[in-house]
């Protein structure tokens, strides 16, 4: 973290503030985060620097000594159980992720013209909206976001382009989707199961 | 305030005008930014809105979060904007204890500012309730909390006790949290 540059009274810069690439914050709040020691190897890794300032003795020793013991050790409490609380959410997370796919149907509108509708990717932390778009440019064809019967939101891609779609997201998105959860329904029948 | 996360939404281009008058306004309510307003609001920069709830609106430059505006209130800078110029607000401090709270969102509290490890402005410097100010904290280097007073420095001082700051913007809310791209 950069000091406050002080270039005469008036041309002060801009101060530059790292921020923890865990949990946003920070680091001098990673403590409060809730995923403490991710950040604290995190920050280790990128700013060895500012890791070296904020976690030496005499800086822990400068925070306890602040608080009463009674306070501390609530404090301490309040913080293990949030940690286990992030740590928890994220394996829901993972799981989900893992268990969740990306489904591809290829629906008949009308003897030979078919529409993709493709459904599942905000598990993925994608947006719909902004993938629809995409869609549309990249295959020049209508494309939006639906919402099905069941109102669950998917998006619709005008002609029949599952197979592009299946590249294109593996391609783009590839880091986040594994290829094993993307699944290309063909017949409109089997809708959602399988 | 934005406790929850905020969902994306719509980004409208600011009209000049409109962003001129911003401009003004922001200048005018926070002194301490003029000096710098060029480097934060350039003025042909391109001014985004983004509708939050409540009625708020943020303004950011391309993904770069400026500030936020409640309907009819004066606009409150984003905490990394306060975090580029730590100086440009004026600032109290709470005590470590009391982080933790904050950065739960609960309303900053009288006693977090009064005791030893918290600091408030001197009595000439005194701030008055409706004031936006920028909460350090204890031991740290950065602003943790940015709102309006609900009451002035001097009362605090003297009472000791009560809600001192609601519906402030923290570290690690949904306005913090949010993408902007």
């Amino acid at each position: 973290m950069a000091e406050v540059v002080q270039s005469g009274p008036v041309e002060a810069q801009a101060r530059h503030v790292v921020y923890c690439g865990v949990c946003t914050l920070p680091p001098e709040y990673c403590e409060f985060g809730g995923t403490a020691k991710k950040c604290e190897e995190w920050l280790k890794e990128k700013q060895p620097e500012l890791y070296q300032r904020l976690h030496s003795e005499e800086a822990i020793s400068a925070n306890l000594s602040t608080l009463s013991i009674s306070a501390q050790e609530r404090a301490a409490k309040d913080a293990a159980k949030k940690e286990a609380k992030a740590a928890l959410a994220e394996a829901r997370d993972a799981e989900r992720k893992a268990a969740s796919k990306v489904q591809i149907k290829r629906v008949e509108r009308n003897k030979r013209k078919h529409v993709t509708v493709i459904a599942g990717l905000e598990v993925y932390g994608l947006e719909n909206k902004k993938v629809a778009k995409e869609l549309g440019k990249k295959f020049a064809t209508g494309s939006s976001v639906t919402r099905s019967a069941a109102g669950n939101e998917e998006i619709t891609v005008q002609g029949d382009v599952s197979d592009d779609v299946q590249d294109w997201l593996l391609e783009v998105y590839g880091k986040e989707i594994p290829e094993a959860n993307i699944e290309i329904i063909e017949d409109k029948k089997k809708k959602g199961s399988s | 305030m934005f406790k929850k996360d905020i969902p994306p939404s719509n980004r409208s281009k600011v009209k000049s005008s409109v962003q001129r008058g911003l401009r003004q306004r922001f200048v005018e309510a926070y002194p301490g930014f003029e000096p710098y307003i060029d480097d934060i609001l350039p003025k042909k920069a391109q001014l985004d809105a983004v509708k939050l709830p409540e009625k708020c609106t943020l303004y950011t430059i391309d993904s770069t979060p400026l500030f936020y505006q409640p309907q009819d209130g004066p606009p409150i800078p984003h905490l990394k904007l306060i975090h580029q110029y730590p100086t440009a607000l004026p600032t109290v401090q709470i005590d470590r204890g009391a982080i933790r709270f904050v950065l739960a969102g609960a309303a900053l509290m009288a006693p977090g500012l009064t005791s030893p490890g918290g600091r408030l402005p001197e009595k000439e410097n005194a701030l008055e309730a409706g004031q936006v100010v920028a909460v350090l904290a204890e031991g740290k280097e950065t602003a943790c909390l940015v709102g309006t007073l609900k009451m002035g420095t001097e009362d605090m001082k003297s009472k000791g006790k009560g809600v001192v700051m609601e519906d402030g913007h923290y570290l690690g809310d949904g306005l913090w949290r949010m993408h902007l791209d």
